[in-house]
């Protein structure tokens, strides 16, 4: 077994203890910071997500691997900028405007962790205006938006509205979800994406960023 | 802390059973609810909109088309009455006399039935939760604790007929417990909703004695039914959500230690137990519900409901008419068939009773606790308990080994790996602390900054 393969399965069985070590030992070793994260660390979480789609597992197991893979990618995080390695993406993710419902959005969160993903999490409620500002400080990549009403599902057209009011539509996505979300509404209010599930919605944001 | 109960109302089978109550309780507007009758409760919601002062005419005319609709179609179908469900959304909560206006129109629409058409009907108003976000630094202080007892004073005095609460204390300790399956964090985040539950409840009971109104319920909505929706989506064991439900069972129940009445609210799945222990009436959502979530409870939520719901459903047209009235009509038939098994022969309401638990319990262990004979003598066992918290543990174990004990016996399927996870939530549930300072200090300790306990005077 390789150190990739050891770093692998230490994710996939949410060992933080044995990630941080043979993380360090392959530093240690003079392994490329961007192998350890790809070959290793997101090697094990790719396979922990396709356990999760298969139904193989539960959620516990794919937020302990996270979990793993967070202590992992802190370790090499300073050796992946002094390398000038790129993140996956920067998403910005919040419940709308009005709305109270925050677990399908915790949820999604923690599955763009898992996935390699910069996450910021504005929390429930959000106003407009702090999507875009946001968006705006961090350079991100996306916004990512949760609707769970009918009656707070047309919030997140206004954040599109804001963002192009901004001047910013053109340089962040926009994913959306919720309940009472589909397709056709995606459409309407001119998203760039919209996922029915935690775990569709990393394929969504990995296709938008790539 | 109000009153805990010592005994179960029901001690066998025979009259525990749908339409019947021990405490039966009736409105001011006349309608007995638990006294031999199963009513529909119908809820809606509006259509795809955003609620505004420019858009409230338009609220107002939308709620007012539908309680009309719901009132003509239960007179097309001579059905004897009905309960109308508003729940109060944030908007309507952040400006309480918003919620107070809704409340009176749905009420002055299904008075005026009432005169004219001989029905009993009567509105519950539930008002939504905003004790929720990093703005709310105390439970039982602040603006959003002001506005909440508003707009139930407000809704009260505007005509509701009962009151409710979907509560939300403890809820992101209990969120993060059941995304991890961490049994011990569920138990505690439901246990801080039972502190959190006396406090608010005895507030809305002095509210519903100075109305008129009946203090009717709260609801694990927050909590349980999280588990339950991440079940069915194979995020977490349904062992587990089984697991949570019987433990959330003890905070529902907060409601009526402290004065509630019932009937308590829709969606807690646990209220059987409510039922069992405290004898007062309940709403249960099953099968109409399917327009609402997908649930395994379909059949079994009915066989001891007194009201029988269909969770919520969105405002649109259909070709039977509009979506609340059509789903109005689902119920008043399931209503029928219930009610004129009780009329007929108390027999033959038994077996539909055992019909419907049958039908469900085999194939979840969520459905499997929820049989009428597995909740009765876990409630028996339950109230045993001398605290909150040690009824909480106590039903997480009973829950799983009634749950492997239906599997042991064939009478219940699960897959492989379900079963793994009643042995190690049993492990954990073993380890636990044997008193509520030993448990509290211990998960002070482990939760971190996400337990605030000064928002709990804690």
């Amino acid at each position: 077994m390789s150190i990739f393969d050891d770093l692998s399965t230490a994710v996939q069985r949410g060992k933080v203890k044995d990630v941080e070590q043979l993380a360090q030992q392959a530093i240690d070793d003079g392994v490329k910071a961007e192998k350890i994260l790809n070959d290793g660390l997101l090697a094990g979480m790719d396979i922990i997500g396709g356990k999760f789609k298969n139904n193989e597992i539960f959620v516990p197991e794919v937020l302990m691997a996270a979990k793993a893979l967070a202590a992992g990618t802190a370790l090499i995080k300073p050796l992946l900028v002094a390398d000038g390695v790129k993140e996956i993406g920067t998403v910005v993710i919040g419940t709308v405007k009005g709305d109270l419902h925050d677990i399908g959005k915790n949820l999604v969160k923690m599955m763009l962790e898992g996935a390699g993903f910069v996450v910021i999490d504005l929390g429930i409620d959000v106003a407009p205006e702090k999507f875009v500002e946001t968006a705006k400080e961090r350079n991100a990549d996306i916004i990512a938006m949760s609707a769970m009403l009918t009656t707070t599902m047309e919030q997140q057209g206004v954040v599109i509205e804001a963002l192009k009011a901004a001047g910013l539509r053109d340089k962040v996505k926009v994913m959306i979800g919720g309940t009472p979300i589909s397709l056709d509404f995606s459409r309407k209010i001119g998203a760039d994406a919209y996922s029915t599930d935690s775990s569709s919605a990393v394929d969504v944001a990995k296709e938008l960023v790539s | 802390m109000g009153k805990l109960f010592k005994d179960t109302a029901y001690k066998n089978l025979d009259d525990f059973i749908f339409g019947s109550a021990k405490y039966p309780v009736t409105t001011k507007s006349g309608l007995e609810i638990g006294g031999g009758i199963v009513y529909p409760e119908v809820n809606f919601s509006l259509p795809t909109m955003t609620i505004s002062e420019e858009s409230w005419p338009e609220v107002v005319r939308i709620y007012h088309e539908i309680a009309t609709g719901i009132s003509e179609r239960c007179n097309e179908l001579y059905h004897p009455g009905f309960v109308a469900e508003i729940e109060i959304l944030p908007e309507m909560t952040w400006v309480p006399k918003w919620g107070a206006e809704i409340t009176k129109v749905v009420k002055d629409v299904l008075r005026d039935n009432d005169t004219n058409h001989g029905t009993k009907t009567a509105v519950r108003t539930t008002v939504i939760d905003l004790r929720e976000g990093p703005n709310v630094k105390h439970m039982w202080s602040g603006k959003e604790w002001d506005l909440v007892l508003d707009t139930f004073k407000r809704s009260a005095e505007a005509g509701a007929d009962l009151l409710s609460i979907e509560s939300v204390g403890g809820k992101d300790i209990h969120d993060e417990g059941c995304m991890y399956c961490d049994i011990e964090k569920t138990i505690f985040g439901l246990w801080l909703g039972s502190k959190d539950m006396s406090r608010l409840w005895s507030e809305i009971v002095k509210i519903a004695n100075d109305s008129g109104s009946i203090p009717a319920g709260d609801t694990a909505c927050g909590f349980a039914n999280t588990s339950l929706v991440l079940a069915d989506k194979n995020m977490i064991p349904r062992v587990f959500a089984a697991a949570d439900r019987v433990v959330a069972s003890v905070r529902t129940l907060v409601a009526v230690e402290e004065g509630a009445k019932g009937p308590s609210k829709d969606c807690g799945y646990e209220n059987i137990y409510l039922k069992a222990i405290s004898g007062t009436p309940i709403t249960n959502e099953g099968r109409v519900a399917a327009v609402a979530h997908l649930s395994p409870l379909g059949n079994i939520a009915s066989c001891v409901c007194d009201l029988w719901s269909n969770e919520s459903i969105q405002h649109i047209k259909l070709m039977g008419g509009f979506s609340e009235v059509v789903s109005f009509e689902q119920l008043a038939y399931d209503c029928r068939i219930m009610n004129g098994a009780l009329r007929k022969d108390i027999k033959l309401a038994r077996a539909i009773r055992d019909l419907n638990a049958d039908s469900d319990s085999r194939l979840d262990p969520m459905a499997y606790i929820l049989r009428p004979d597995v909740a009765l003598a876990i409630s028996q066992e339950l109230v045993k308990q001398d605290t909150h918290y040690l009824r909480m543990k106590k039903g997480a174990e009973l829950a799983l080994q009634a749950i492997q004990k239906g599997y042991d016996n064939n009478e219940l399927l699960l897959i492989d790996r379900e079963v793994g996870y009643i042995d190690l939530l049993l492990d954990t549930l073993s380890g636990m602390p044997d008193t509520d300072d030993a448990f509290l200090a211990k998960m002070a300790d482990s939760c971190g900054d996400l337990f605030q306990p000064k928002k709990f005077d804690l």
